[in-house]
């Protein structure tokens, strides 16, 4: 491969491509040369398109065809909306939304604004920054088995910790995970407990830009703490805000590893049954595929409207 | 020379504002410890006690009964040498094939420009818009049986590795450093007759070590942590993650012997955290959201 000038450069020239000049010796001319680059490039590119086209792209086609499928005696049929009928009339069904959808607006109320509320406390100190910080990241690394494992000993009505703590508070111990009541909100604190490490070092990242005058302008103007907070902190950091009120949606309409672990999925009187854990049962105790992919369907369609809302947000920031 | 925050440094300068600074400061720094260390503390010490005290109330503080045979039997009863090697085998594979299929992929895709390029990243990008879990069921089925090769990766580390590769995520964090790299560098390179794998290489990759350590220690995390993928493709016990495995003998163990194998599960993670911490924290905040 040869040069022949240096100018001008070869990007330059790959972005917009005029007819080469003064250069006989480019073997084949200017489509062999493309047509080698594009192999190279797509030589690249072939291992991870192989994944995706398996492990992605395949299955997103398979979700959508399964939900109107059924498979009898080895032989797939179509049942049109059959599966989605069987879906409708499960007594499971509007519980688990309602299971899901309660546990999601806790964590939105514990797993959004704790963070932030943390985030912002941190901000404040000079010493000891890293420290908190590290601290309230290090439930994020512990596998989740332990995560929710140890919870359930601190639950535990007997011995556990927490029953310990409010006997110290005198205040009437728990049936954290048995009582319907309350099995959701148990599952939630230990989920929060676990995942809020993330979010509150990107509130923390956000704090961090936002520039000191405007905390000086509004005391000036006699903003005293909370106005401070809520005229200059929260709208500064609206947008990381948003975002990271979507993706909490997104992740916690999908929760299932805490009930599956803590509460054996059901919980008491079915009052932790979430919809991913009714499309776990579906599939693979039932044997019931078709069904699992109508269910799965119905919430990919409800979160694919956060997350379309969360990429148009993102693409703003980056803008 | 930080900038200011909330609290103007003068409410802080005066003798009010410093007690109350430090006081602050003592109950934050004490309740978060209590919050977020007591209860590792407790997994840790618990690990030490003997049947007859792990379940006493009120609960012990230091164990009065010191048995660390607790880790020894854990170790054995549920053969956690395997679960852990597994574990390391299936994460570094993954990382192995994350690091070489998606640098590759994204290198192609940022510098060498295929046709059909920005077409391709789209369609990757949008399975980030599709919620995982909904997928787990297809993705389940393509594994029992692979479309054109037609063979079943269940119970091999193939089912681990091969979907980790589809992480659109590290695919655009990639690009998007890779984007940064500056044109000439490549092209001057190119012109002294340097392969794009040569660039890729021995110009790419070091310049990239920040972004690259980013995500290995994401790709090592991610598959330590994950639970519902591992145990629907691993059944067979022998080839289990640690997850997985300490669930699945989670209920014919003695309280304290289960809570030495939760504190050995939970080293290894722990450990990495401690070690990478600046990475890992800086990857966090500089590479996006990932919560």
């Amino acid at each position: 491969m040869s040069a022949p000038s240096l100018t001008p450069s070869r990007a330059a020239r790959s972005r917009n491509p005029q007819p080469r000049q003064g250069s006989p010796e480019a073997p084949g001319g200017t489509f062999a040369r493309n047509l080698r680059r594009n192999l190279t490039a797509h030589a690249f590119l072939i291992g991870a398109v192989v994944c995706f086209a398996l492990f992605s792209w395949y299955p997103m086609v398979r979700e959508f065809l399964l939900a109107f499928q059924k498979t009898e005696s080895g032989r797939t049929v179509w049942v049109g909306l059959d599966n989605f009928t069987t879906v409708f009339n499960d007594p499971a069904f509007w519980q688990a939304w309602g299971n899901t959808l309660w546990f999601t607006t806790l964590a939105l109320v514990l797993g959004f604004a704790v963070p932030f509320v943390l985030a912002i406390t941190i901000n404040e100190f000079r010493h000891g920054k890293g420290y908190l910080r590290l601290l309230v990241y290090l439930p994020v690394m512990l596998p989740p088995v332990a995560g929710v494992l140890l919870f359930q000993y601190l639950y535990d009505p007997g011995y556990g910790l927490l029953n310990e703590l409010l006997g110290l508070l005198r205040l009437p111990e728990q049936q954290w995970l048995q009582d319907a009541d309350i099995a959701m909100f148990s599952l939630v604190v230990a989920s929060t407990w676990m995942n809020m490490g993330g979010a509150t070092l990107i509130y923390l990242a956000a704090l961090q830009g936002i520039p000191g005058e405007l905390y000086e302008a509004a005391e000036l103007d006699g903003a005293g703490l909370l106005r401070r907070i809520w005229h200059v902190t929260i709208p500064q950091t609206r947008l990381i805000l948003s975002l990271m009120f979507l993706m909490q949606i997104i992740a916690t309409m999908q929760v299932f590893v805490e009930p599956f672990l803590l509460t054996g999925g059901a919980g008491p009187e079915g009052s932790t049954t979430t919809v991913v854990y009714l499309i776990y049962q579906y599939a693979f105790n039932f044997n019931n595929y078709g069904a699992a992919a109508a269910l799965g369907l119905l919430l990919l369609v409800l979160l694919a409207g956060f997350s379309a809302a969360y990429a148009k947000l993102s693409r703003s920031e980056d803008a | 020379m930080s900038t200011r925050t909330l609290i103007s440094p003068a409410v802080l300068a005066r003798r009010r504002g410093k007690r109350l600074y430090w006081s602050a400061f003592a109950l934050v720094t004490g309740g978060f410890t209590l919050v977020f260390l007591g209860p590792l503390y407790w997994l840790v010490s618990s690990g030490f006690k003997d049947t007859q005290e792990v379940v006493r109330t009120p609960p012990t503080l230091v164990p009065e009964s010191f048995t660390p045979e607790n880790y020894s039997r854990a170790w054995e009863v549920m053969d956690l040498s395997s679960l852990l090697f597994n574990t390391f085998y299936y994460a570094f594979g993954a990382l192995a094939f994350q690091l070489v299929l998606d640098v590759a992929a994204a290198y192609s895709l940022s510098k060498l420009r295929p046709v059909l390029g920005k077409a391709i990243l789209g369609m990757m990008l949008v399975t980030l818009m599709i919620p995982a879990t909904v997928l787990v069921v297809p993705q389940y089925l393509t594994v029992l049986d692979v479309p054109v090769v037609e063979r079943n990766l269940l119970n091999t580390p193939w089912a681990i590795w091969l979907p980790s590769v589809t992480n659109a995520f590290n695919i655009f964090l990639l690009k998007r450093f890779f984007d940064s790299i500056p044109r000439e560098l490549l092209d001057a390179a190119s012109m002294d007759g340097a392969s794009p794998t040569r660039i890729l290489w021995s110009i790419v990759l070091p310049i990239s070590r920040p972004i690259l350590g980013v995500v290995s220690i994401f790709a090592v995390v991610g598959v330590w942590k994950d639970f519902l993928w591992p145990m629907l493709t691993l059944p067979d016990p022998a080839k289990q993650t640690l997850n997985v495995g300490i669930y699945s003998l989670s209920n014919g163990v003695p309280v304290n012997v289960l809570i030495a194998a939760l504190t050995i599960a939970s080293l290894p993670t722990l450990l990495v955290f401690l070690v990478f911490q600046r990475n890992i924290m800086g990857g966090l905040t500089a590479g996006g959201l990932k919560g």
